[in-house]
């Protein structure tokens, strides 16, 4: 398995060549060069996803955790940070999807991005965002993780910001990385608690160890799940993404859809065994900020009229579902309360999929009609086929129908919540019937519903070209197929094969309520006047203004950051430094100045005067010793 | 005397009376330059030969070592001798004083005399890093003091002469203290000797050593920028012409720590366990603090010497939570701010230099104008808020991670109050980023501006690769800071 290390290298290169070459090549020969390196990447990364599965499972039925490269970057007397590479049945998986979507994006790109400026720049930053989630997924030890999850961070903010005279887009970028630094703050803190306590970083300590740390185990697991949580924008930590799609829409696909963005998932995963074993009184938690999570985004996304933003609330509310999986999960046996650790990791393969594909399609539309508003669009399906079928095979997919990829996994999601409790498994269900109407109101406002004939006919959309549509077909024909992977038999939570059987209940229960609410959908959106839908939003104008404008959440942050930090910190200290500290250090100044001032009349440089004093002090004197 | 050491003073001296008989321009930066290569080229050799002796199995604490009596009556000695620590901050200060050259290669007027104070001013430098004698000492830094009035006075920009006046002056009162506690150490010590080495092995009178503790290390905290006495490097900062700002910034700041470290903490401890936790609460006030305060400030300078009044006292905070594992990561922060801050100004100066302006607030879009200066600003800032891959990342969780290990309550409350500081970073660096860099073209007048000339690419180039270099492969710096921290922290630690 050494070759693993080209995962790491070849993005490297690409991102160093491109980065410090790239304003001497033109730009077709970057975008070759960037797509070429991540063939390589997917080619290796599909070689080693079948060597390590075809090599079979331990003899207790495991498949083997395999850490081919390890070195210690940077020592701290006992504990060290090391550098490696570590394969396992997710970071194996998440190799796959990642090299998969980034594939796709950067094939995609050629087209969507022709002709812009900087486009060296954004495939040098591309295959820097691949490295750094590479070297994610692969990390043989939390502080590892840190270094790339900071490195992710970066690549994000720079593309986002990727329009750098966009003021909307340097605020988002802005946003971005503060608030996910502000998170990061938790996990470094809860880093360095594992770290002093475990008396290592890596993810499997010493169990005598951890038993005596004690309550330290549950704060520091917490305090990573924060960053995770920024990472993945769970509430009150999401306002950045809604923001990041700023960036060009490609990024949004690859970044703030698939594989970033469920790097919070993929944490919580990964420190998974020491959830349930030292901290499972945390995961209930993680599974109610999930749900709120999923709830709150599934609401908002119902009123968005830019088409980005309501696949970006969609992000947020799908990442929730994964979340919850996870924090339903209550033993590592996956059939005994395990499940949604296996549901999570499925649903996190999944989504990647048709996420990218609703991304990508949106990206399509947004290249034929210059905008990302739904009322620039609908009637779309006439002049865009191929776009309109795939993103409708990733609308049903998300709305969970048989036998695309998404009633699968979310099937196995609702199991696993109605094994936890029924109130967690109904109000499940209840958002996933919000997402399946959310996802086809978007979808009759772009393809159905009211054309916007003035714009169409001024500049008639048209297909994409094939560098951007074969991504999409290609992206599809994965959605469709993906649901009948024998996931569990790859990954499950404690390792051992798992075999998937649909809960018929479950799944019938699902099903309807996913073709209720399309049906819903269909009678609200789908004729081009849309009465239901405007006199709700008149009946109702409060609530919609409100999740219109995502809850007010924002507003709480830019008071935050603009009257707390600003006005009430960084103002006062400023005004304290320069009147009062400055101020006394002059006064100081200013004093001596004054009695040197005062005294110097003593030194007038007259000789005469001179003469005066040294004869009266003479006098003085003697005078004085006489008396004496 | 037969030590390579002393190559360090008389290189300069040399080059000093080269530029004496200069008699043109070209001249002078003919000098400069090969003086400036030759300090880096044998800093380097130092590094790698150092490196060696250590492997080859010599513990002494400190190597090349050698010792001629200088003042009899009171044992003044000009003692030489470098340990890990020391070789770093040679080898920083080579960087920044080659980069220095290159960065003010346009300089005018009396680029002769500017360059001959600025000489000047590394010998002072250079003289403190490889004493170890504390007279010896105290006198490079002296000289190293006096140049500064006179560079930024003469050739500093804004408020120059009140800049310079309240630099020196504050650093001065430092330097007052800084003797006091010097003399409180050699009459402690029985008044036989002012070496270092000698003075770590007789013990202190404890009431000496908490009398005259706080004096010497406020004394060289005043250099290291220490809450409340930091007020001298904003204006002194940014009155000074590029390359004494980053010759100040990058090194004679970390004189201070460097001071802080070797001379009080390493022959006062008992002095140490009484005034630690007081001056931690200071320290810890600084980081936080000097990052709230860069904020909010618009010009480019001030900005960066609040963010450096911030690392600095990072610096201070990581010796005072006294563990091997932070006081290594304070050297490294040493290291890795002085090359960050370095080409922070070095970047600033040459921007300054053609739009004449460092108000964030009149600058816009300086990216589609000057790309390369611009990128090079944004990587600078990336370093400076701890991005991985960079100096900056490597240090600070060096210094996180030592601090951690401190187990004390008030330790911890400290060290989680100043991780803080790594958020407020990001903050006040992507605002300023933001500002300046992104966004439209808003002067009409900058679009007749050029991007970096050769010379200056030189000066930004060799920093990025020293601030890349470290923070890539940090484990020879952590090595060779590591083992020499050894014998400093062991006086300290029961």
């Amino acid at each position: 398995m050494e070759y693993t290390l080209l995962l790491l290298i070849l993005p490297l290169f690409s991102f160093l060549v491109l980065g410090l070459l790239g304003n001497y090549m033109k730009p077709k020969v970057a975008g070759f060069i960037g797509t070429l390196s991540l063939v390589g990447i997917t080619i290796v990364s599909y070689f080693t996803a079948y060597n390590y599965f075809a090599a079979g499972r331990n003899a207790d039925g495991v498949f083997p955790t395999l850490i081919p490269y390890n070195w210690e970057w940077l020592p701290f007397g006992k504990l060290s940070i090391d550098m490696g590479v570590m394969l396992d049945p997710i970071s194996v998986m998440m190799l796959v999807v990642i090299s998969t979507i980034s594939l796709m994006v950067h094939i995609y790109s050629l087209g969507y991005m022709k002709g812009e400026t900087g486009f060296q720049r954004y495939y040098a930053f591309i295959s820097l965002f691949t490295m750094s989630m590479l070297g994610l997924v692969v990390a043989t030890n939390i502080f590892q993780m840190y270094i790339f999850w900071e490195l992710v961070g970066v690549s994000s903010y720079l593309l986002i910001g990727f329009y750098y005279t966009k003021p909307a887009a340097i605020a988002a970028s802005k946003k971005a990385f503060i608030v996910t630094r502000f998170a990061d703050l938790g996990f470094l803190i809860g880093i360095l608690i594992y770290g002093f306590y475990v008396g290592t970083f890596s993810f499997t300590p010493d169990t005598a160890r951890l038993i005596s740390a004690g309550a330290m185990i549950p704060l520091a697991l917490s305090l990573m799940f924060v960053g995770g949580a920024g990472k993945s924008a769970m509430f009150p930590l999401h306002i950045w993404l809604p923001d990041a799609m700023e960036g060009p829409t490609p990024v949004s696909a690859l970044i703030h859809a698939a594989t970033m963005v469920v790097a919070g998932v993929f944490l919580v995963a990964r420190m998974f065994p020491l959830f349930i074993d030292f901290a499972p009184e945390v995961l209930p938690w993680i599974a109610y900020i999930g749900a709120f999570t999923a709830l709150y985004a599934a609401a908002v996304a119902c009123v968005q009229s830019d088409i980005k933003r309501v696949l970006a609330f969609s992000t947020i509310s799908q990442i929730g579902f994964m979340m919850v999986a996870l924090g339903v999960s209550t033993s590592i046996d996956p059939n005994n309360g395990g499940l949604g650790y296996m549901a999570s990791m499925f649903h996190l393969f999944t989504h990647a999929m048709f996420k990218a594909l609703l991304f990508l399609g949106a990206g399509s539309i947004i290249h034929a009609v210059h905008s990302n508003e739904m009322s620039a669009m609908g009637g779309l399906r006439r002049y865009m086929p191929v776009t309109h079928i795939t993103f409708l095979i990733a609308c049903l997919a998300i709305a969970g129908i048989w036998p695309l990829s998404g009633f699968f996994s979310k099937d196995e999601i609702l199991a696993a919540c109605f094994n936890f409790n029924p109130l967690m498994g109904w109000t499940m269900t209840a958002i996933a019937g919000m997402t399946a109407f959310y996802m086809f109101r978007l979808y009759y406002c772009i393809f159905w519903g009211k054309e916007n004939k003035e714009l169409h006919e001024a500049h008639t959309p048209k297909e994409s070209p094939l560098s951007m549509t074969l991504p999409l077909i290609i992206l599809a024909a994965i959605t469709c197929v993906a649901g009948f992977i024998p996931f569990g038999k790859f990954v499950s939570s404690n390792g051992t094969a798992y075999h998937i059987h649909i809960d018929a209940t479950t799944a019938a229960i699902s099903l309807v309520v996913a073709v209720c609410s399309i049906a819903l959908a269909t009678l609200v959106y789908a004729r081009s006047k849309q009465p239901i839908a405007d006199t709700l939003a008149t009946r109702f104008a409060g609530l919609h203004k409100a999740a219109y404008n995502r809850f007010y959440i924002d507003k709480v942050w830019i008071f935050i950051t603009k009257q707390i930090i600003f006005r009430c910190i960084s103002t006062p200290i400023a005004w304290f430094d320069k009147h009062i500290i400055d101020g006394f250090f002059n006064m100081c100044g200013k004093c001596t100045a004054y009695l040197s001032k005062k005294i110097k009349w003593l030194q007038d440089s007259h000789i005469q005067h001179y003469c005066i004093w040294f004869l009266a002090g003479t006098v003085l004197l003697t005078i004085i010793l006489l008396i004496f | 005397m037969c030590n390579i050491l002393i190559l360090f003073v008389v290189i300069p001296l040399v080059m000093m009376l080269g530029l004496w008989a200069s008699r043109s321009l070209c001249q002078v930066k003919v000098v400069m330059v090969s003086g400036a290569s030759l300090l880096l080229a044998l800093s380097i050799y130092i590094v790698f030969n150092y490196i060696g002796l250590r492997n080859a199995g010599n513990d002494a604490e400190m190597l090349y070592t050698s010792s001629i009596m200088w003042y009899e009556p009171l044992n003044i000695c000009f003692s030489l001798g470098v340990d890990g620590i020391s070789v770093v901050m040679i080898l920083l200060s080579s960087i920044i004083v080659f980069t220095g050259v290159f960065a003010s290669w346009r300089l005018k007027p009396m680029t002769k005399e500017y360059f001959l104070w600025y000489t000047l001013l590394t010998v002072g430098v250079y003289g403190f890093f490889i004493s170890i004698d504390l007279f010896t000492m105290f006198m490079f830094y002296e000289v190293a003091l006096i140049p500064m009035f006179l560079l930024i006075g003469v050739w500093g920009s804004g408020r120059k002469e009140y800049s310079a006046m309240k630099l020196t002056l504050m650093l001065m009162g430092g330097s007052a203290l800084i003797l006091i506690g010097i003399l409180s150490i050699y009459y402690g010590a029985g008044a036989s000797t002012m070496n270092i080495t000698e003075l770590s092995q007789i013990e202190i009178p404890t009431n000496i050593q908490h009398t005259f503790f706080p004096l010497l290390f406020l004394g060289f905290g005043i250099l290291g920028a220490l809450f409340p006495f930091h007020t001298w490097s904003p204006d002194g900062h940014a009155s000074a012409p590029t390359a004494v700002s980053m010759l100040h910034a990058g090194v004679l700041m970390k004189l201070g720590g460097y001071g802080c470290f070797r001379i009080a903490m390493y022959l006062m401890p008992e002095g140490l366990a009484m005034w630690g936790e007081v001056f931690l609460i200071l320290t810890t006030i600084s980081v936080v603090y000097g990052a709230f305060s860069a904020c909010v400030q618009t010009d480019l300078k001030y900005i960066n010497a609040y963010s450096s009044v911030s690392h600095c006292g990072l610096v201070l905070f990581a010796l005072l939570m006294m563990t091997r594992t932070s006081c290594t990561g304070a050297i490294m922060q040493m290291l890795s701010h002085g090359l960050m801050t370095a080409l922070f100004f070095a970047l600033i100066g040459m921007m300054y230099g053609r739009t004449h302006t460092r108000d964030i607030r009149e600058m816009s879009g300086l990216m589609k104008i000057m790309p390369c200066l611009a990128v090079c600003y944004v990587i600078a800032g990336l370093a400076n808020l701890g991005l991985p891959g960079f100096s900056g990342f490597a240090a600070e969780m060096t210094i996180f991670v030592g601090s951690f290990e401190n187990t004390d309550t008030f330790h911890r409350v400290c060290t989680i109050i100043a991780t803080c500081s790594i958020v407020i970073t990001a903050v006040y660096i992507l605002r300023t980023v933001g500002k300046f860099l992104y966004g439209e073209v808003n002067n009409p007048e900058f679009l007749q501006l050029t991007d970096a000339s050769w010379d200056e690419k030189v000066a930004v180039f060799t920093l990025i690769v020293c601030v890349a270099g470290l923070g890539l492969a940090p484990l020879w710096a952590s090595d060779l800071i590591s083992t020499s921290v050894e014998p400093i922290i062991s006086q300290f630690i029961k």
